[in-house]
């Protein structure tokens, strides 16, 4: 796993993808933050953080597309698949590639709050609230990511596909705004990723929110496992 | 050692491997032939773990390849068809990996070095595999397979798409490295087999057709044989006088080469030894012999019979035999078996009969 997860870091910053992912999230919110908290001279941190759903969107995405893509392209996954390892770490270390290159760029993120808190005196638990909540709906995002990479040979449709369910996650507030029926209702807002995110960011950390991000995110680990074993049986 | 017993591959109906058993020994260098889409590549990738099969079970000194993966997984290096390079690292980097990947535990650099000498890739250890020559990749692939210093190594055609010299090249590289380890390699080249393997697994449509030494394999398979003689004299003359030999079946004359001497070709009836008495009565006759060759045949004939579609209908036909033979047999069984049941029943009826009085 050590071997892989190594590797996986090492072509984040040997490849642009690396550069391109902590620059646009820096960029991204570096511009949010100019216009909610220092043109607005607001201390409230919340409304930054809310919008990292939309932002992360985008850049998930770029950040999982090529991980089990490219390794059933170029048949190097032959070489994985017959080296004396367990798929199974094959996957993690992948994974976990991925989140140390989100974990980096969150802690990037640490400039907004340390620079509001030379201004102002921001509550430090409402602020731990809101990271853990970041981490968790970041690492959700990346294995939905890493489980859609797993499933093409093709990193395009890799990265369209993952953007087109993290949209989907997006508009599923809108659409429990939309029903009317109070049970459908509960049902979406249950699912949604982004109303439990909303709560961390307001300073809430919920248990079941906690278990919800880490059971999902679990789940298409599993998932990506899965199907790698899968084909092997298949094809 | 390499145990496979009963190896099944189906591909929707289609079978890519068709009950293929066959054993390799420690030590050995074995060639598996076949033209393209044979289950050359579906084999190799069966044994070692990559896919698995849909039947049957692969036995590498005893351990199962599905049940001690990675026990087995160890004791193999792979070269796919494709070799399996990352190509934005170095060379030196990307065996760097391998060496993490396997988890092997020699001493890393020296293993290393010793790898890059022993592939002619030393040169080339910093540059980027991208950038290398088709060759180049061929041969990191090759030092892929040898880290951690496999017993068995498994080549798929390890020298498509190079050039002369460089198949060359990495065919004594082979040589070198079946010196002290058991090597499969395939290919659809005859000559590459030829001059590397000490056996020959003949392999077409999944099924194995045939195996053996070279030698072995063209003994077996000459059954029609036929001798190539140059004979002084008159055509007709020695025509009739050859056809007088017991066991001569047909005699065929090829050209007159040489003034005054034609070239025969003479088949005689399979297990026969004609040439004694060949000899014998031309000198007789006063009809030297200048020239006999007996007609062994070529590893490429040998291929080439084999594969010929007329084979495989001979072996189509002998499966259908087989699978015939067995339903007969299953048949006849539950035939008897239900013989026995009436009998049964008919012993327990006289039974109930006698406890009724």
């Amino acid at each position: 796993m050590k071997a892989i997860f190594n590797r996986e870091l090492d072509e984040y910053f040997n490849t642009p993808i690396g550069y391109v992912f902590v620059g646009f999230f820096v960029f991204l919110t570096s511009w949010i933050f100019s216009y909610t908290n220092v043109l607005t001279q607001n201390a409230d941190l919340s409304s930054l953080f809310g919008n990292l759903t939309l932002v992360f969107m985008f850049l998930v995405p770029i950040l999982t597309m090529r991980l089990i893509s490219e390794e059933k392209n170029t048949k190097t996954e032959q070489l994985l698949l017959t080296s004396p390892i367990s798929v199974t770490s094959i996957v993690c270390g992948k994974v976990f590639a991925a989140f140390s290159v989100f974990i980096l760029a969150l802690a990037i993120s640490l400039i907004y709050p340390i620079i509001i808190s030379m201004f102002s005196k921001p509550q430090v638990s409402e602020i731990i609230a809101i990271y853990i909540g970041f981490f968790l709906m970041g690492i959700t995002y990346i294995s939905i990511g890493v489980f859609i990479s797993s499933l093409t040979e093709n990193q395009i449709i890799s990265a369209v596909a993952t953007f087109a369910i993290l949209f989907v996650l997006n508009l599923v507030d809108m659409l429990s705004s939309i029903i009317t029926y109070p049970i459908a209702q509960k049902i979406i807002s249950y699912l949604s990723v982004t109303m439990r995110y909303n709560d961390f960011t307001n300073g809430l950390v919920k248990i079941d929110s906690v278990i919800y991000y880490l059971s999902v995110t679990a789940m298409f680990i599993f998932l990506t496992g899965y199907q790698f074993e899968k084909r092997r049986f298949k094809k | 050692m390499i145990e496979i017993k009963n190896l099944y591959k189906l591909y929707g109906s289609k079978r890519a491997v068709d009950n293929i058993s066959l054993t390799i020994n420690k030590g050995e260098i074995v060639g598996f032939l076949g033209p393209n889409g044979a289950g050359k590549t579906t084999t190799m990738n069966i044994i070692t773990g990559y896919i698995s099969a849909t039947l049957g079970e692969v036995k590498i000194d005893g351990l199962d390849i599905t049940q001690n993966a990675n026990e087995v997984k160890r004791k193999i290096g792979y070269l796919p068809e494709k070799p399996p390079l990352y190509e934005d690292m170095t060379v030196l980097e990307y065996l760097n990996f391998v060496y993490d990947l396997k988890g092997v535990k020699l001493d890393k650099k020296e293993h290393i070095q010793n790898i890059l000498e022993l592939v002619k890739i030393f040169d080339v250890k910093e540059r980027i595999i991208k950038n290398l020559s088709k060759g180049y990749k061929q041969r990191v692939g090759i030092a892929q397979a040898l880290i951690g210093n496999p017993e068995i190594l498994i080549l798929d055609e390890p020298t498509v798409g190079l050039d002369p010299k460089q198949i060359k090249e990495i065919r004594s590289v082979i040589k070198e490295l079946g010196k002290d380890r058991t090597v499969i390699l395939s290919s659809h080249i005859l000559a590459e087999i030829e001059s590397i393997c000490q056996r020959v697994i003949i392999i077409n449509q999944g099924r194995l057709m045939a195996q053996g030494t070279k030698e072995e394999l063209s003994q077996k398979l000459s059954n029609t044989n036929t001798l190539n003689v140059r004979i002084m004299g008159n055509l007709n003359e020695i025509k009739e006088e050859l056809l007088k030999i017991n066991g001569v079946t047909n005699v065929e004359p090829v050209s007159n080469t040489e003034v005054g001497a034609y070239d025969f070709k003479v088949s005689f009836t399979p297990g026969a030894d004609i040439r004694k008495e060949m000899f014998f009565a031309l000198s007789k006759a006063n009809m030297p012999i200048l020239e006999l060759k007996s007609n062994i045949l070529t590893l490429e004939q040998i291929f080439l019979n084999l594969t010929s579609e007329e084979a495989m209908l001979i072996a189509e036909r002998k499966l259908k035999e087989r699978k015939e033979k067995i339903l007969r047999e299953r048949q006849e069984l539950l035939k008897k078996e239900e013989n026995n049941e009436e009998e049964i029943k008919e012993e327990e009826g006289e039974n109930e009969n006698e406890s009724n009085i």
